[in-house]
């Protein structure tokens, strides 16, 4: 992967005052020249920002071609304190993409595993559909692609873009029959067949709030590992001793 | 007897059809049809795969026990709780071959296993256990009684092992706090002795239900078994809700007083236990009370199986995530489908006509161990 051609980025983007998201980008570029297992990819999202629009969850069901039932970042809504003094957090919940990730040795093919990069994969060519990697992980992050389709039963029967090819693990696959990812496990990758092009995670890229940071903890000079030093970084349940890649400022 | 014959051969009949709809909506409609979803993963079917395999575990180790520790009274039933293990595991591979998403890679946990995974190695165990039965019917055959008597041994620590190990696929999820029990494999162990004591109880005395001792004896094991067994349910039940501030509270006061109280209350501890220790604390040596009593506790018994597997997945693993994706595939609740009854039908079907055909055509009774009077029954 080091050394790929990629689009160049505009000149603004190594400026002091880039856009975040111009910034990522060309943190990525770095990043994207290192080999494989020197990257750190991680995500930090600043809760303080996240509005709550679901943008991200959108973006992302639109990027993989998402099925009914299957979800890869949801957005969690919680209300806090009693009326007149209330408050509404959102929290969106992408995959972990742990460095203890529970759901990797309970595979029992071990279709799941974690790259050298971090990512918690899924081969849905080697995934038997047991399921067990569902009921391991203590984030819900993981859903079962039952073959459903949303315009199923409509007058004009199932669409054409829900058949449109998906591209996760940058491999071209059409939803179709009991075809995989039919009958598997899917789950949030943090977009890597973007991230081989040099573009950020769908999510990361629409959130309208710039709430969502993504790039590699390695690289002492990227966004992430800036933020990732603020005092007010947590993880998710971080008692389950599944060191999350994912963060949040809160 | 002739008009119970024809009733029972309706049922299965009515059953089994039933079941080959079911299973031709499983081929044809994959999962779609089935109740379960993303967030309760695990359903009827796979409470269904625990419940026969620890059918399987419990005849075999009854029949194995009673030969290597030689309990006379208990070896006539030795032919016949082999094959109702060998049944009973090939219905619980069954089940659980039919619960995969992709049953055509399932030769996969051979071929790329992953030994860190406790599927891998119930696998694995269940196959050993299978050709230990297989090599066992072919001494059988031989009439090498000294070999059988080996691989009963041998068939031992695996026998316990694959409950056991049932448990711990459970247990092993340090996640999920209502799994996350270190008596669950000890748990299983016994739930398989019971299930699959009391199935041979049933069988004894419909077999031979002239023999007082047998039926006496088997009717002590079940008691015995049924009472270890509430013991255990006592601790865990217990444990956690003593004071009152447990985590895992919400989802055991679920079990007792939840929406579903009754398949605790009323089929497991009712039905299950305590009408059964009624008849055989009655009639310890009667053939209908050994016989009602072994198989109420046998069939109630997917109750506890059910109340292990569906309860663990009932909790949000975060707070308000049951709300943040709205889907029918998204929901911490459950409830069987008629499509999957109607598969769980075809498991019974299949498992009971199975027994039948072995009764019917193999040598599972030593004519020298039935008595000229007992061959009418």
């Amino acid at each position: 992967m080091a050394g790929k051609e990629l689009l160049p980025l505009p000149a603004s983007a190594t400026q002091p005052d880039a856009d975040v998201l111009l910034r990522m980008m060309a943190d990525m570029r770095r990043a994207l020249a290192k080999p494989v297992s020197e990257r750190r990819w991680v995500m930090v999202i600043d809760l303080r920002k996240c509005i709550g629009c679901h943008a991200c969850t959108v973006s992302c069901i639109a990027e993989n071609k998402l099925p009914p039932g299957v979800v890869y970042r949801p957005v969690i809504e919680q209300e806090s304190g009693t009326y007149p003094h209330v408050a509404r957090t959102a929290t969106p919940r992408p995959c972990m993409h742990c460095d203890n990730p529970p759901c990797v040795p309970v595979c029992p093919v071990a279709a799941t595993f974690k790259r050298p990069d971090g990512i918690v994969q899924v081969n849905y060519d080697e995934c038997i559909g047991c399921r067990y990697c569902i009921a391991a992980c203590p984030y819900g992050a993981r859903t079962f692609d039952f073959g459903d389709y949303y315009t199923k039963n409509t007058p004009g029967g199932v669409q054409a873009y829900e058949k449109a090819a998906t591209f996760e693990y940058g491999k071209k696959r059409v939803r179709d029959h009991e075809a995989s990812p039919i009958g598997n496990v899917r789950k949030c990758h943090f977009c890597v067949h973007r991230l081989e092009e040099g573009m950020l995670p769908s999510c990361t890229s629409t959130c309208v709030g710039r709430a969502t940071f993504f790039g590699d903890a390695n690289d002492p000079e990227s966004l992430v590992h800036e933020l990732l030093g603020s005092p007010n970084i947590q993880t998710l349940k971080p008692e389950e001793n599944t060191k999350p890649r994912v963060y949040y400022l809160v | 007897m002739k008009a119970t014959r024809y009733l029972f051969g309706v049922l299965w009949a009515v059953a089994f059809v039933l079941g080959l709809v079911g299973v031709y909506q499983r081929l044809t409609n994959g999962h779609m049809l089935a109740g379960y979803g993303s967030y309760v993963v695990w359903g009827l079917w796979v409470a269904a795969y625990a419940y026969f395999v620890g059918l399987s575990a419990g005849s075999f180790l009854l029949a194995a026990l009673a030969n290597v520790l030689d309990i006379k009274v208990l070896k006539p039933l030795t032919r016949a709780a082999l094959w109702t293990s060998f049944v009973s595991l090939g219905v619980a591979m069954l089940a659980v071959l039919l619960d995969l998403g992709h049953m055509e890679r399932a030769f996969r946990v051979f071929t790329s296993a992953n030994f860190t995974s406790m599927m891998t190695w119930m696998t694995w165990l269940y196959t050993a256990f299978g050709l230990v039965l297989a090599l066992i019917a072919w001494s059988i055959s031989k009439k090498n009684e000294s070999l059988v008597k080996a691989l009963l041994m041998i068939g031992i620590p695996i026998a316990i092992a694959f409950p056991g190990g049932g448990g711990a696929l459970f247990a092993t999820l340090s996640t999920n706090g209502y799994w996350h029990q270190p008596l669950y494999p000890i748990f299983f162990v016994v739930g398989a002795l019971l299930s699959g004591g009391a199935l041979m109880a049933t069988l004894a005395a419909v077999i031979w239900p002239k023999r007082a001792e047998l039926l006496q004896v088997m009717g002590r094991i079940v008691l015995g078994l049924i009472a270890l067994d509430l013991v255990l349910e006592w601790a865990e039940f217990s444990i956690p809700l003593w004071y009152g501030v447990s985590p895992e509270k919400h989802v055991l006061m679920e079990v007792l007083t939840g929406p579903y109280w009754w398949v605790f209350w009323i089929v497991h501890i009712f039905l299950g236990c305590a009408v059964p220790i009624f008849l055989l604390l009655r009639k310890p040596a009667s053939p209908a009370n050994v016989g009602a009593a072994g198989a109420l506790a046998v069939v109630t018994f997917l109750a506890v199986r059910l109340n292990i597997v569906i309860p663990g997945q009932l909790t949000p693993e975060l707070a308000g995530l049951e709300k943040a994706f709205v889907s029918g595939r998204l929901t911490f609740s459950y409830q069987p489908t008629t499509h999957e009854w109607l598969v769980m039908a075809f498991f019974v079907a299949v498992g009971l006509g199975a027994l039948w055909l072995g009764f019917r055509f193999l040598p599972l009774i030593d004519s020298k161990e039935v008595q000229p009077n007992e061959r009418a029954a």
